[in-house]
């Protein structure tokens, strides 16, 4: 952001510097299930971004002090690898990192059933691969698919877009060069069946009418994302259909007793 | 078993489950009057309730439960024991078949020891008591274990326990199915590879149509090949 604004970032006839309407995401990629020792786990991919995200849990919380009696809690670690940028990223947590592993945890513990599973931590490991601006979202994309891989049990799936402004026009899902020489970014992150937002953040300035037309692009494109997250999962658990065996819980006694 | 039963749909969480005639079951919510799955499963509709049967997710405690568990920790009046879900459980020396005096715990179950126990009660915070005072419960000498989903513990044991017993009769070997997910076996050491094979074939495809046909087809061609 506030870099030289007077770079063109739009042509004429509307059209991005990556071939893109101002309206239009970048190419999508999401896959469930792909890590054998998390719970649960997602990589995705969205543009030149490359995420991995990984569940652990619901598993006892440590330290102790930081239980809960009454439910779980969420623990998000946002990380970025030192080889996601061009420049290398010094290794560890910073303050940008800390603070969106925060808003990520809070997101997520909104939406799982927290009260499930008390005292005990469902942890959520993301790893940025690739970065090029929207990782948070794409971070949080991930989260929530692998949130679902790991059977946790939640109200929904939650996508999440960054929105902005880029030559005083609203843009959907910024690409970097747009992100470092914009107006604003908006992040949005929302429930799509009941329309509550889990997480908005601005960076720039937008007026009013802009701010309504860029949530409004926002609202659409996470109902996209969300129907490419649920299609993710449903490929990952392809049922070939059953042969219809019956739960037998009340049979384990009898079974476990030696034959 | 009726009908409805049968049909074998995936729900991803928050998708519609039924808006109105039925009753919210395991693994969904209601919203706004409307039943909606809160986990990653298959819909099952029992008696009027929508149900979502988990394929994954971590082992909860419920009294009543055999289990399988590890002792982890000694106390002079108890042993701590992990059940293979998030809550490690204490097992009481009032618990156990044996009379144990105060201090004097370790000889009788010692850390790493395997026991077939009961769940005895799960309070409102999860907070989990285990029992072997029953007939049956005792402490797992030797053999292995082997560590499966819990939700398909169903599957393992088939419909009037056909899979097991068929593992049991083809293998030869003692198995114990806890509900927490994990499997104890004792036998020849070949037979118990084949029977952790066969355990592992149903973990993975735990979904598929005809598992019970694949797995008689996978124990008969290696106890044929073996003859």
């Amino acid at each position: 952001m506030g870099g030289n604004s007077d770079m063109k970032l739009i042509d004429e006839n509307g059209i991005r510097i990556d071939g893109r309407k101002v309206d239009e995401l970048r190419p999508i990629k999401i896959e469930a299930g792909v890590l054998k020792s998390a719970d649960g786990s997602a990589y995705v991919e969205i543009g030149k971004n490359k995420v991995l995200a990984a569940v652990y849990g619901p598993r006892e919380c440590h330290p102790r002090h930081m239980q809960n009696p009454a439910k779980a809690i969420v623990q998000c670690k946002y990380n970025m690898i030192s080889f996601s940028v061009s420049d290398r990223k010094r290794p560890g947590p910073d303050r940008r990192s800390v603070e969106i592993s925060k808003l990520i945890s809070e997101a997520m513990e909104y939406v799982v059933f927290t009260e499930n599973y008390p005292r005990t931590s469902i942890d959520v490991y993301i790893e940025v691969l690739q970065a090029n601006a929207g990782t948070r979202c794409a971070g949080l994309t991930a989260a929530a698919v692998a949130l679902a891989d790991a059977g946790i049990p939640m109200k929904d799936i939650v996508p999440a877009v960054a929105v902005g402004k880029v030559n005083d026009q609203v843009v959907l899902d910024l690409n970097k060069e747009e992100d470092n020489y914009g107006q604003a970014d908006l992040p949005i992150a929302m429930i799509p069946r009941t329309g509550e937002v889990l997480l908005m953040q601005m960076d720039g300035h937008l007026t009013q009418a802009e701010f309504d037309q860029a949530l409004e692009m926002g609202v659409k494109a996470c109902h996209e994302i969300y129907e490419m997250q649920k299609d993710a999962l449903r490929r990952r658990y392809a049922v070939v259909s059953g042969e219809g065996e019956e739960e037998t819980k009340g049979l384990v006694h009898a079974m476990t007793e030696e034959a | 078993m009726n009908k409805e039963s049968m049909t074998r749909e995936l729900v991803l969480p928050g998708d519609l489950l039924d808006a109105g005639t039925m009753k919210p079951g395991e693994g969904t919510y209601v919203h706004d009057g409307k039943i909606f799955a809160a986990m990653l499963g298959i819909k099952s509709v029992k008696s009027n309730f929508v149900n979502v049967i988990p394929l994954g997710g971590r082992y909860i405690p419920a009294p009543g439960d055999m289990i399988i568990g590890k002792v982890i920790d000694i106390g002079p009046s108890n042993w701590l024991v992990d059940i293979y879900s998030p809550y490690p459980a204490p097992l009481h020396v009032n618990e156990v078949p044996w009379r144990v005096e105060f201090g004097d715990t370790a000889r009788y179950l010692a850390v790493g020891d395997t026991l077939l126990a009961k769940v005895l009660s799960v309070d409102e915070t999860k907070r989990v008591q285990v029992t072997m005072k029953e007939q049956g419960l005792r402490k797992l000498q030797g053999g292995q274990i082997v560590e499966i989903s819990h939700s398909k513990v169903p599957r393992v044991i088939g419909k009037n326990g056909s899979m097991i017993q068929m593992i049991k009769t083809y293998t030869n070997c003692r198995i114990f199915i806890g509900q927490n997910g994990r499997i104890w076996m004792d036998g020849n050491m070949e037979d118990m590879v084949h029977a952790m094979q066969a355990i592992k074939m149903i973990d993975e495809g735990a979904q598929t149509l005809k598992l019970t046909e694949r797995v008689k087809e996978f124990l008969e061609s290696v106890y044929r090949k073996e003859e």
